[in-house]
């Protein structure tokens, strides 16, 4: 055996290199069982589906809480910023009827805003920085205060505490970046494999 | 003593692996736009370095060395330091999910940052003993973590500057970077 490795020390570098990454293969074997996390898959699936706007309007701090909450059972339809079509993602998600959104939490706007401060009226109170749950919003005490738009979110938190009223949401011009072409609505039962039996006539009529 | 207080300072300042040796630009460029998560991986960093540094030192001396696989290092550290990440990755989910969640992809990325190679690398060139490899690993990602946080906290402030359209983004974080690395020439000689 040793004379063998001593004639070809290719299977020196071999033997070494195998019972090396055996060795750290061990180790971090018995390290994933060691520091096993017991995550909750249902938490992260239903996180990605919100919008991450972190708005709070459902009533917890942030999207992944609300996140939790729904893994542990409370309503999907606290999300106004996600709207219908989140609602109705989730619902997908966890194999419930979808409800319409609650109208205590806010209501979905058509269009995409974003907070705009007349920067001329303010004040310098500082209190839409403290509601503003993105930091989304520049300036000081007595300084005038401006929102960055780039990290707005239209979540709109910032205009209720505004004592001078000088905060507007207004609509996101579309140009060139924000533009989207729209997908043409699809033809239920396009593809013969996805029809259900019952419109199974109507393709036949079609 | 002096000759430990030597390679901390030489490896901190005069051969800092980013500014002066060019290695570990990756994250030095992608964990830098904030100051949080760049302090997280600053601290990964510095925590897997080490560790690696010293893996790859005990692997060499008692494997390698006396078996004649010295051509075998690059594949066999590179195995070490992907070990030694993955444990530190298992380690951080369990201790601190929080970090781990702000360094996200980058955690495993520390796999292929050169400097880490480059230190094991360096380590068995210079012929460097158990302590000074240790030392010569820690003082290294010292150096990488004082420049990246250096560099994270000029980025926050690069955001909110007016910078002229061209310039924006990426490109004036390649010139702060190269200003810095001018800088820290300058501690040339100093050992």
């Amino acid at each position: 055996m040793f004379e063998l490795i001593a004639q070809h020390p290719i299977i020196a570098a071999l033997v070494a290199l195998i019972s090396l990454a055996a060795l750290f293969g061990a180790i971090l074997g018995f390290a994933a069982v060691k520091f096993k996390v017991e995550g909750d898959p249902i938490v992260d699936q239903i996180d990605n589906l919100l919008p991450q706007t972190q708005c709070g309007q459902c009533g917890y701090p942030g999207c992944r809480p609300y996140a939790q909450a729904i893994a542990g059972g409370d309503a999907i339809n606290k999300c106004p910023p996600g709207g219908q079509s989140t609602i109705n993602a989730l619902a997908d998600l966890l194999a419930v009827p979808a409800p319409t959104l609650d109208e205590e939490h806010g209501v979905e706007s058509e269009v995409k805003k974003v907070a705009f401060i007349r920067e001329d009226e303010c004040i310098g109170c500082t209190k839409c920085i403290q509601a503003c749950p993105m930091d989304a919003i520049l300036g000081a005490a007595k300084q005038m205060h401006t929102v960055i738009a780039d990290e707005c979110t239209g979540c709109d938190l910032c205009v209720e505490p505004c004592p001078v009223d000088c905060i507007d949401m207004i609509p996101v011009e579309t140009g060139v970046k924000e533009w989207k072409w729209e997908l043409p609505p699809l033809k239920p039962g396009i593809i013969a494999t996805d029809r259900h039996p019952q419109d199974q006539h109507t393709g036949k009529a079609a | 003593m002096t000759e430990f207080a030597v390679i901390m300072l030489g490896t901190i300042l005069v051969n800092n692996f980013v500014l002066v040796q060019f290695l570990g630009l990756c994250p030095f460029m992608g964990v830098s736009n904030k100051l949080e998560s760049a302090i997280g991986m600053a601290g990964a960093t510095t925590f897997v370095m080490t560790l690696a540094s010293i893996c790859t030192y005990l692997v060499f001396t008692w494997v390698l060395a006396p078996l004649g696989l010295d051509y075998l290092r690059t594949i066999s550290f590179i195995l070490v330091i992907a070990a030694v990440v993955q444990f530190t990755k298992m380690f951080m989910e369990k201790t601190s999910p929080l970090l781990y969640r702000i360094l996200g992809v980058f955690l495993p990325l520390i796999t292929v940052n050169c400097a880490v190679l480059g230190v094991a690398l360096l380590n068995i060139n210079k012929t460097h003993s158990f302590w000074e490899s240790t030392l010569y690993g820690f003082g290294g990602a010292v150096g990488f973590s004082i420049v990246l946080i250096l560099f994270s906290a000029m980025r926050e402030r690069l955001a909110v500057a007016d910078v002229p359209v061209p310039f924006k983004g990426a490109a004036i974080g390649m010139i702060t970077a190269g200003l810095m690395s001018l800088a820290f020439m300058g501690f040339s000689g100093l050992v």
